[in-house]
C-alpha cells in the first residue's frame, strides 16, 4: 500500500511537469489554432538557458527570472512573429511542418554549437524526504507539486476572474464574435504565446533536475504533452492538467508493477483507446465541422 | 500531362543512375543502393502524404518492421522472396490496425498516433531481446539469390533493388492515374467535396496510409539484406521525422518529390558528414524558411517563376 502511495505521489509530481507544457500547447491551439511540434524544445532551450546564467555566476532564482525574459521575447513574440504569423493563414498542416523542422533546428544546434552531453542541473528544491506514516515523499515531488500546482491555479484565477484572461478566452472560443465585442484579438494571442513561453521554462526549472539537460531531453517532454492535450481534451485547459497527471501516474504504476521497459509506451496506448472511444478527449467538447 | 521530352529525360536519368555504381567503390555502390531503399519508403509516404493529404510519422517504423521480418524469416533460411512479400503484407495488416483509429478523427491525430507507435515499435525492437536481439540487434543476414544466381555481391544486389524500387514506383504511377488513385487527389483537396461525391474518406484514406506502410515493409527487407545486419537505431522516430521532411521539401503530392527528398536526407548527409550536426541543425530551418517563403516545395521552384513571368 505504502508503495502505490508513492507511486501516486511521485506519478502526479511527474505527471504536473507534463500538464505544464500540455498546458501551453493547449493554450496555443486555443488561441491561433497553433501546433507546436517544438514544444519540447521549448522546455529544452530554457534549461540550458538557465544553465548558461548560472555558469556566469547568477543563483538559480535570478537565473530563471533572466531566463523567463529571453524566453518570452524569442519563443513567446519571436516564434509568433517570425514563424506563425506568416504559416498560420496557410491552414495547420505547413505550420506543423515548420514547427517539425524547427524542432530538428533547435536540437541539432545545441547539439552542434554546444554539447552533445547530459549536463547536471540543480534542484530547486531541498533534497530529501519526509515521512509520515512510513510512507516517504521527497521533497522534490512535493515541491514539484506545489509549485505546478500553484502555477496552475494561478492561471486559471487569471483565466476566469480578470476582464483580460477573459477576454482571451473569449478570442478562444470564438474569434469573430470577440473582435466585434472590442476585444484586441491580436494582442490577447500574443499574451497566449508569452504565456506558453513562461510556462515553458518553469516546465524545465522542474523537470530538468530529473531528466538533465541534453539537447534531446525535449522529444519525451514533447511527445507527453500533445498525448496529455488530447487525452483530456484538447480544446479545454482543464483536460491537458488531466491528461498529464493521468500519464504520470499510469506510467509509474506501470513502471513498478508491469515492465519499466514499457513505461514509455503507457501515454500511447491511452491515447490509443481515448480516440477510439472518446475521440474528443475525457473532458473535451466535440467541435462541429466547418466546411 | 507529360512531354515526350520529359519520358525520355526520365528515361535517361533511371539509365544514368543504373550504371553509375560500374564507375564506384563498393561504398558509393551501397550508397547507391541504400537511396534505392529509402526510394521505397518515401515513395509510399509520399502517397499518405501528399496524395492523401495525411501526416504520418511512422515510416521508419514500417521500415523497422519489414527489416525484422525479413531478417528473422531470412535467418531461419526461408528465401528472400517470400519474405518480401510476407513483409509488405504484414506492414499493410498493422498500417490498417493503426489508422482505423486514428483516421476516425482528423488530420493531426494521424502524426500523434503514428508518432507514438514508432516510440513503442523502437521498444520493442530494443527490448525484446529473444525475437529482435535488442540492442546487439541481428547479424549475419544472408543476401538474397535469384534462380541460383547468388546476389551476394554487391553490384548485383544494387541492381536487384534498383528494378524492384522501379517496379514499386511503376506501381504507384499506376495506382495513381487509376480511378482509385484520383480519388485520392480529391479526398486530399476538398475532402467534403469528395465525399459527397461518394468517395469514402475513411476507406480511402486508410488505403492510402496502408499502402504507404507496405511500401516501407517492402524497403526494410531490402534493408536487412543490403546491410545484414539491424539493429533498433535506423528505425528511430527521429528517421520517421527525417523521411517526412523530405518528401515535403522535394514537394508533397508531386510523383517525383521523393527522389529530390531522399537525395537531401540520406545522400547529402553522407558526402557531409564532417559536418553532419550543422547539417541537420541548418536543413531543419531550412524547412521552416521553406515552408514560409515555398510551401509547394524545392520542385515548385520552376512553377513559381513561371507565374512571376505571366503576371509581368
Amino acid at each position: 500500500m505504502g508503495d502505490l502511495i508513492q507511486l501516486l505521489v511521485s506519478g502526479t509530481a511527474t505527471g504536473a511537469i507534463y500538464a505544464l507544457a500540455a498546458l501551453g500547447f493547449t493554450l496555443l491551439w486555443q488561441a491561433s489554432g497553433t501546433i507546436n511540434f517544438a514544444q519540447g524544445e521549448f522546455v529544452m532551450l530554457p534549461a540550458f538557458g538557465m544553465l548558461f546564467c548560472m555558469g556566469v555566476g547568477m543563483p538559480l532564482w535570478l537565473a530563471f527570472l533572466v531566463t523567463c525574459a529571453a524566453s518570452m521575447l524569442i519563443l513567446g513574440l519571436g516564434f509568433k512573429r517570425l514563424i506563425v504569423d506568416p504559416l498560420i493563414k496557410h491552414g495547420v498542416i505547413p505550420l506543423v511542418i515548420a514547427t517539425l523542422g524547427l524542432s530538428i533546428g533547435l536540437k541539432q544546434l545545441v547539439k552542434a554549437g554546444y554539447s552533445a552531453e547530459a549536463h547536471p542541473f540543480p534542484s530547486p528544491f531541498p533534497s530529501g524526504q519526509w515521512s509520515i506514516f512510513g510512507i516517504n515523499v521527497s521533497y522534490a515531488d512535493l515541491g514539484t507539486l506545489v509549485l505546478a500546482g500553484l502555477i496552475v491555479f494561478g492561471l486559471q484565477t487569471f483565466l476566469n476572474k480578470t476582464v483580460t484572461g477573459r477576454a482571451m478566452q473569449a478570442c478562444a472560443q470564438n474569434t469573430d464574435a470577440a473582435r466585434v465585442l472590442g476585444i484586441d484579438v491580436k494582442k490577447m494571442v500574443l499574451y497566449v504565446f508569452l504565456i506558453n513561453a513562461v510556462l515553458a521554462v518553469v516546465a524545465a526549472l522542474l523537470v530538468t533536475p530529473t531528466y538533465l539537460a541534453k539537447f534531446d531531453m525535449g522529444d519525451a517532454i514533447g511527445q507527453k504533452a500533445f498525448f496529455a492535450a488530447i487525452i483530456g481534451g484538447f480544446n479545454q485547459t482543464r483536460g491537458a492538467l488531466l491528461g498529464g497527471v493521468l500519464i504520470g501516474v499510469l506510467e509509474n504504476v506501470v513502471g513498478f508493477y508491469l515492465s519499466p521497459a514499457y513505461k514509455e509506451g503507457v501515454a500511447l496506448v491511452l491515447f490509443l483507446l481515448v480516440i477510439l472511444f472518446r475521440p474528443e478527449g475525457l473532458l473535451g467538447k466535440t467541435e462541429e465541422r466547418k466546411v | 500531362m507529360t512531354t515526350n521530352l520529359q519520358k525520355l529525360g526520365l528515361l535517361a536519368g533511371v539509365i544514368i543512375f543504373a550504371l553509375l555504381p560500374l564507375g564506384l567503390k563498393s561504398y558509393g555502390v551501397y550508397l547507391c543502393t541504400l537511396f534505392c531503399v529509402y526510394l521505397m519508403a518515401t515513395f509510399g509516404l509520399n502517397l499518405t502524404v501528399g496524395y492523401a493529404g495525411q501526416m504520418s510519422l511512422g515510416q521508419a517504423a514500417f521500415l523497422g518492421i519489414g527489416a525484422y521480418i525479413a531478417a528473422i524469416g531470412m535467418k531461419a533460411g526461408l528465401p528472400f522472396m517470400v519474405m518480401m512479400p510476407l513483409a509488405a503484407i504484414a506492414c499493410f495488416a498493422v498500417g490498417l490496425a493503426l489508422g482505423f483509429p486514428a483516421l476516425r478523427v482528423q488530420h493531426h491525430y494521424l502524426a500523434f498516433a503514428t508518432l507514438g507507435f514508432n516510440i513503442l515499435v523502437y521498444l520493442v525492437m530494443r527490448n525484446e531481446e529473444k525475437v529482435t536481439g535488442g540492442t546487439f540487434g541481428i547479424s549475419g543476414i544472408p543476401r538474397p539469390s535469384l534462380f541460383g544466381y547468388s546476389l551476394e555481391p554487391s553490384l548485383p544486389f544494387f541492381w536487384f533493388t534498383l528494378f524492384f524500387t522501379l517496379l514499386v514506383i511503376g506501381m504507384l504511377w499506376w495506382l495513381l492515374r487509376s480511378p482509385w488513385g484520383r480519388a485520392f487527389a480529391a479526398l486530399r483537396d476538398n475532402p467534403i467535396r469528395a465525399e459527397s461525391l461518394g468517395v469514402n474518406i475513411t476507406a480511402y484514406t486508410l488505403l492510402a496510409f496502408a499502402i504507404g506502410a507496405a511500401c516501407a515493409g517492402v524497403a526494410g527487407a531490402f534493408f536487412a539484406a543490403l546491410v545484414q545486419f539491424i539493429e533498433p537505431a535506423p528505425f528511430h522516430f527521429s528517421w520517421s521525422l527525417m523521411m517526412l521532411l523530405g518528401v515535403i521539401v522535394g514537394g508533397s503530392g508531386r510523383f517525383l518529390g521523393p527522389v529530390l527528398g531522399t537525395v537531401v536526407i540520406v545522400l547529402l548527409p553522407e558526402w557531409l558528414r564532417f559536418m553532419q550536426n550543422w547539417y541537420l541543425a541548418a536543413f531543419g530551418f531550412a524547412v521552416v524558411v521553406l515552408m514560409i517563403w515555398l510551401p509547394g516545395g524545392l520542385l515548385s521552384i520552376p512553377e513559381k517563376f513561371a507565374r512571376k513571368g505571366a503576371v509581368k
